[in-house]
């Protein structure tokens, strides 16, 4: 006979009340271990995505994420005739402001050569940039859709595909656009402003630079050794991708990493507290029970069972109750929550490490009741 | 009736609580023996050691100095002298309580399978001696009731089929009719009086409850820790 499972089903409103309140801790918990995930992979998804080996900025920035960099698109040809590169690519990147559907369009503006590295990847919807001008790819976490039209600078852009989890630390999503036209973008002024500048006669001459070149290596080059080799080009500065990502972490998004992490850790120590104050409670309250059951001849092993199994189920089914009802809100989040199954698994753990431990503390109080309690009124 | 073997022999038992100045002898030099079939109550004003002779019996409070035998085993002397006194209560005591003690989040059957159950009862043999208890104190209808929904008397049957279920030769009651009437507390009694000759067990009770000590073989007094007479 299982005396603890008999116990909740006889306050089984009760307790699926205190587990829904426990579910909606989790809820917390869990959203916040998948903010700050997302945090983190928004942050190293626009770094990722060209797969690339090598950056190659302007000499003396750590662009172009954690500073500007310009250098001039013709330093694609340089990087690309360099022994072990077998692939390279200029590329731009921009935030615009723009409006769409009567609303306020914030976009990370991605410009790439068309068949080379940089562009879109995996398109989800519709097909990626096949005309050299006025084509776009966009995230789906912008809310457009392929067939719109979007107005950029003085351009409009058709939505030909879609892709996911392309956007910058920000959290503004991706649009990928021709270099060509990102560079339009980037150097066109308003009417307005053109014709003063030629009335002024300062009309500039047309000098195209992008924020970095990003290579691919052959199989089996040095990395190390081409990243050392475009150093000792005095007007350029390199990174490995590795570099890049620890660079943007360390730079961009550190102190909003640490922020939320500090308040995850607060967040799962009132967890603990708040999981250890209701089993505690639990147990306090079944005291007399408890007396009788020992007065009766109940081994120890009976007793500690009864507190840890409520304490497991309790702990398990607000681990489970939290983890459906974030996988039901996550995608109304208006940035990304992204849960690994290890995080997920490792919340578990400490909620079921916490469980024993404040177990522990009902197990020492039950253990010390004296069965003599059951006697009497 | 004729008596049987001696189940409780408690010799020279003393117990104090405190030192010094706060010392409180509950019991001093206290000899009881009881035998088989026999229905003793323990009576005596408040504080005069009634609980405190009772739960030494039951093995839930150790003696100061004395000797305690259990069925014809040594169970006290100097020291305990067995280290699972809860497996030799599931064994040899069955307690009534003065409020039933149901455990709530059980069934009346199931309050009295989980002494079985305890014991290692087989699953069937378990439920069949439940029922067995039920029947034989009217009680069987109410078998899937929670003791929130059974009355006072139904809830004492309850408790007594418990305390009886392992088949214990000392059964210990705390003021087991303090909660019924005095028709219900003289039928629980003379139910108590049956069964103590039928399973050959004994029977101490704590009570004040005059209208039941016709109902008793000996009458045993304290006053003050000792024993007045018994």
């Amino acid at each position: 006979m299982n005396i603890a499972l008999k116990d909740i089903r006889h306050g089984l409103f009760r307790f699926v009340l205190t587990c829904f309140g426990l579910g909606l801790l989790m809820t917390v918990v869990l959203a916040m271990i998948g903010i700050y995930n997302g945090l983190v992979a928004d942050a190293l998804a626009i770094v990722k995505l060209p797969k690339a080996d090598l950056w190659v900025v302007e000499a003396r920035t750590k662009g172009p994420f954690a500073e500007a960099s310009k250098i001039p698109a013709s330093t694609r040809d340089a990087v690309l005739r360099m022994p072990g590169v077998s692939e390279a690519g200029a590329i731009t990147f921009q935030t615009i402001e723009t409006a769409h559907a009567g609303r306020s369009l914030r976009l990370y503006v991605i410009g790439f050569e068309r068949g080379r590295p940089g562009g879109p990847d995996r398109i989800v919807a519709g097909r990626t940039i096949g005309a050299s001008h006025f084509e776009l790819v966009a995230d789906r976490k912008s809310g457009l859709q392929v067939g719109d039209v979007v107005r950029l600078g003085r351009n409009r852009f058709s939505v030909v595909g879609l892709v996911e989890d392309a956007m910058n630390s920000g959290g503004d999503p991706a649009a990928f656009v021709t270099l060509a036209d990102a560079l339009e973008l980037q150097t066109t002024l308003d009417p307005a402003a053109a014709r003063i500048q030629a009335a002024r006669g300062s009309e500039p001459a047309y000098k195209p630079t992008v924020a970095a070149i990003i290579a691919r290596v052959a199989p089996g080059a040095d990395i190390g050794l081409l990243t050392a080799t475009v150093r000792q080009w005095k007007h350029l500065g390199a990174l490995t991708q590795a570099e890049q990502e620890s660079l943007l972490l360390v730079s961009v998004v550190d102190r909003a990493r640490r922020q939320i992490g500090l308040f995850l850790g607060i967040l799962l120590t009132v967890s603990a507290v708040v999981i250890a104050l209701i089993i505690y409670t639990m147990t306090m309250e079944k005291l007399k029970q408890i007396a009788t059951l020992k007065l009766i001849g109940a081994p120890d092993r009976t007793i500690i069972g009864l507190i840890v199994q409520q304490a497991l189920i309790l702990g398990a089914s607000g681990w489970g109750i939290g983890l459906v009802l974030i996988l039901l809100v996550k995608d109304a989040f208006p940035r990304r929550v992204v849960l690994e199954p290890f995080n997920v698994m490792v919340l578990a753990g400490i909620i079921a490490a916490v469980c024993l431990l404040a177990s522990g503390l009902g197990v020492r109080a039950a253990l010390k009741v004296d069965p003599a309690t059951a006697l009497g009124s | 009736m004729p008596l049987g073997d001696i189940l409780v022999d408690v010799q020279s038992i003393a117990k104090h609580f405190g030192e010094g100045e706060t010392r409180v002898d509950a019991l001093r030099s206290v000899d009881l023996q009881v035998r088989a079939g026999e229905v003793v109550a323990l009576l005596g004003p408040s504080g005069s050691g009634k609980t405190t002779l009772l739960n030494i019996i039951g093995c839930i409070l150790e003696p100061s100095a004395g000797k305690v035998a259990l069925d014809g085993e040594l169970v006290f002397d100097k020291g305990w002298l067995r280290t699972d006194l809860r497996r030799l209560r599931l064994d040899k005591i069955g307690f009534i309580f003065q409020s039933h003690n149901l455990l709530p989040f059980l069934t009346a059957e199931e309050n009295v399978a989980v002494v079985l159950d305890l014991a290692g009862w087989q699953p069937e043999d378990n439920a069949n001696r439940v029922h067995e208890l039920l029947d034989y104190l009217e009680v069987g209808h109410r078998a899937k009731v929670k003791p929130a929904l059974l009355s006072g008397g139904e809830a004492q049957r309850v408790a007594i089929a418990r305390a009886l279920a392992n088949r214990p030769r000392i059964i210990l009651a705390d003021e087991p009719t303090a909660a019924l009437d005095s028709v219900r507390a003289q039928l629980v009694m003379d139910l108590l009086r049956k069964l103590a000759v039928e399973q050959e067990a004994c029977i101490i009770t704590v009570t004040h409850d005059e209208k039941i000590f016709d109902r008793f073989d000996r009458l045993v007094n304290l006053r003050d820790g000792r024993l007045v007479n018994g």
